[in-house]
């Protein structure tokens, strides 16, 4: 079920956002809204559902409306049009009162620039949203004390938080967010403002600390490696709009435009794409008991191959025979292709990473068999070419021709 | 040829004639304020005035302020000129309050509302650069001679600093830490009291410094309207053309006007750490 739908959220800013909503309706573009009203579309027509406990990723470069559109979910911004539900509550129709206390108890926001208060401690940052709550101070500070302990913050509490690097000032922020006990984590562009070296280390951490919490979790980032890593979904914007919305293979195989695609091609795509999108599906194989060593040399020949994936009748995967053992045995009078089939073979599952099959092909020219865990059947099988260009990146179209212009926009 | 003149002091006139129960009201607030603060610093024997106060100079500052205080007192008193001091110095502290009573809540006011801000800018603009001896003109038609025309004019004077400064204090602080202060769920009172004031509270001390020395400069002119203490020395002096006279009630004031500021400066400064 999900327990956060965003419909039809539109938000503008400017003075005549009525007219630019009508004109926005009738399908002018931005840039006539903007010449004829003077209203910029920040957010336009976004509508997703997040399931409970999804990490929800929001990506999209600097002035895509990303962060607006994150604050609208929580109100810091109004937006102009749509609705904001959260457990079949409409948040943008709420009182001032009721929203302080869905803000209270459950969203919780992270921000870029940690938004601390300096002249207090950490522990005292930590209990802010409490204190706002008017918690009783000790029960606060015991509160407060738990979730320090969560961010690995012991031992900083009564620092002020102006002496602390900006790694610790993000855990402070997270610890404040996580101390209200909220449903829903808000993260605008959590880590952007750190070190790529303590980024990283904050993202295992947060991944490590939701995979026990089961937080519901909106993150915000201009950096497509940082979705992809954290994100169970992950939605593009671009201009106001999400123009993709899917998982972060889906995302990678399947890219939607040619804007999402120009990101996918800069992702080191190596642990993301799995067996299962670069499957070739029907492969020539050597069935056992049915192709006997003329079959198998019949299909070797007329498919070009020097190897085939072995199976049982019932598709079950054997190993691999290869033309020079067929030779061999026919040479010796044998007509079944048992003596061939070579069992000692790696196998590989539809989930499996390209990164964990690399080891695989640097034996020798076969192609990875993918079976079915259970089974033991063979569901397709992924050629070495496949992996070469998942793990470099870059295919014989790229090489050879139009793309020199896009790396030249690359470099730009 | 155009005369306001005529316009104002009928409006002044009007406001005497229809609110002087509420002058008088405020004459009896005042009055009570600036007698009452008086007679604390004059109850005491002077040595206990004195070594208070460079007891605050040495606790906030360093040993050249507590020096200069000690010195500079003790020269007062020996002048004999330390009734008029007290005086003077009384009527600084209860107008300054005063003027901060008000001025700060406009402040807040000024920083919260971007139309308020628009109005009250102007007025501040008056309120400093009239001439001050023209707000005497007003004060004794409202409250005739005295301690409270001179607490009067001195509090219009003194206020546009607590008032500017508080509006830019809070301006002042961060935006995200607002917006994550209100993602909290707080409400606009907590936002106020506990992040915005807290964080504008260094600004908003040097605008009580600075209210604080120019309503020094104006008690010192009200003396024109008998308002008593140094300023009526430094007023003998320039009128019956004793040099002597006027010079020491001029040194008087500065000896004040120095332990004044240095002491109210180091509220404002950076090193007082803030807690709630």
């Amino acid at each position: 079920m999900s327990i956060l739908k965003i419909e039809d959220l539109t938000l503008i800013f400017g003075k005549e956002k009525e007219e630019a909503l009508s004109l926005l309706k009738k399908g002018s573009t931005k840039a006539e809204i903007l010449k004829e009203t003077g209203c910029t579309v920040a957010v336009k027509n976004a509508a997703f559902e997040i399931e409970k406990g999804e990490f929800f990723v929001i990506m999209g470069l600097s002035g895509s409306g990303k962060s607006s559109l994150l604050r609208c979910l929580n109100r810091l911004i109004e937006p102009t049009s749509g609705n904001v539900i959260l457990n079949e509550v409409n948040i943008t129709s709420l009182g001032d009162k009721e929203l302080q206390n869905v803000r209270r108890k459950e969203m919780a926001m992270v921000f870029q620039k940690f938004g601390l208060l300096p002249h207090r401690t950490v522990l005292e940052n930590v209990a802010f949203g409490l204190e706002l709550q008017d918690i009783p101070e000790k029960e606060r500070e015991e509160k407060a004390k738990k979730v320090i302990e969560l961010v690995s913050l012991q031992g900083y509490e009564n620092q002020p938080t102006a002496a602390l690097s900006g790694g610790m000032q993000q855990r402070v922020g997270l610890a404040r967010a996580l101390a209200n006990e909220p449903e829903i984590l808000l993260m605008d562009e959590a880590f952007s403002a750190l070190d790529p070296l303590i980024r990283t280390q904050m993202q295992d951490e947060l991944i490590d600390l939701q995979k026990t919490m089961h937080k519901t979790i909106v993150f915000i980032t201009h950096d497509l490696d940082e979705a992809i890593r954290l994100g169970d979904r992950i939605a593009i914007m671009k201009d106001g709009e999400i123009i993709q919305i899917g998982t972060p293979e889906e995302i990678l195989t399947n890219p939607a435009t040619d804007y999402v695609s120009s990101f996918v091609e800069k992702v080191d795509r190596k642990s993301i794409i799995t067996a299962a999108s670069l499957m070739f599906e029907k492969p020539t194989v050597a069935i056992f008991r049915k192709d006997g060593v003329e079959g198998t040399l019949r299909k070797m020949r007329s498919s070009g191959l020097t190897a085939l994936p072995a199976v049982s009748t019932d598709k079950e995967f054997l190993g691999f025979v290869y033309l020079k053992d067929i030779l061999e045995i026919k040479a010796k009078g044998h007509h079944t292709i048992e003596a061939a089939i070579i069992t000692d073979i790696p196998v590989a599952y539809p989930e499996t990473t390209v990164e964990t099959m690399l080891p695989f092909i640097a034996e020798n020219g076969r192609a990875v068999p993918i079976i079915d865990k259970d089974t033991r059947k063979l569901l397709g099988i992924v050629a070495q070419t496949s992996l070469l260009i998942e793990t470099t990146g870059t295919s014989w179209e790229n090489i050879t021709g139009n793309s020199i212009d896009n790396l030249q926009n690359e470099i730009i | 040829m155009i005369h306001i003149g005529p316009y104002i002091e009928q409006f002044i006139n009007w406001l005497t004639l229809h609110f002087s129960g509420l002058f008088d009201a405020i004459k009896i607030v005042v009055e009570s304020i600036v007698n009452g603060v008086e007679w604390v610093f004059m109850f005491p024997p002077f040595y206990v005035i004195i070594l208070l106060i460079a007891f605050l100079a040495w606790k906030r500052t360093g040993m050249g302020v507590t020096i200069l205080t000690l010195f500079g007192l003790t020269l007062i008193w020996a002048m004999g000129y330390w009734s008029q001091t007290m005086a003077t110095l009384a009527l600084i502290l209860s107008s300054a309050f005063i003027a901060l009573l008000l001025g700060i809540p406009v402040g807040i006011w000024a920083a919260k509302n971007p139309m308020a801000k628009k109005i009250i800018r102007p007025i501040l603009d008056f309120m400093q650069t009239m001439p001050a001896f023209v707000y005497l003109i007003p004060a004794v038609l409202f409250f005739g001679l005295g301690k409270v025309p001179g607490a009067f004019a001195t509090i219009i004077f003194a206020m546009p600093p607590a008032v500017r400064l508080t509006t830019l204090g809070i301006s002042q602080v961060p935006e995200d830490i607002v917006e994550a202060t209100r993602s909290f769920g707080a409400t606009s009172r907590q936002l106020l009291f506990k992040v915005e004031l807290p964080l504008a509270l260094p600004t908003i001390l040097a605008g009580v410094n600075q209210t604080i020395m120019m309503a020094l400069s104006m008690v010192v002119i009200s003396a024109m309207i008998a308002a008593g203490g140094l300023g009526e020395v430094v007023l003998k002096g320039i009128t019956q053309l004793k040099i002597g006279i006027g010079f020491e009630g001029g040194i008087s004031v500065v000896i004040l006007a120095i332990i004044l500021d240095r002491i109210t400066q180091s509220f404002g400064s950076k090193k007082v750490k803030i807690s709630d």
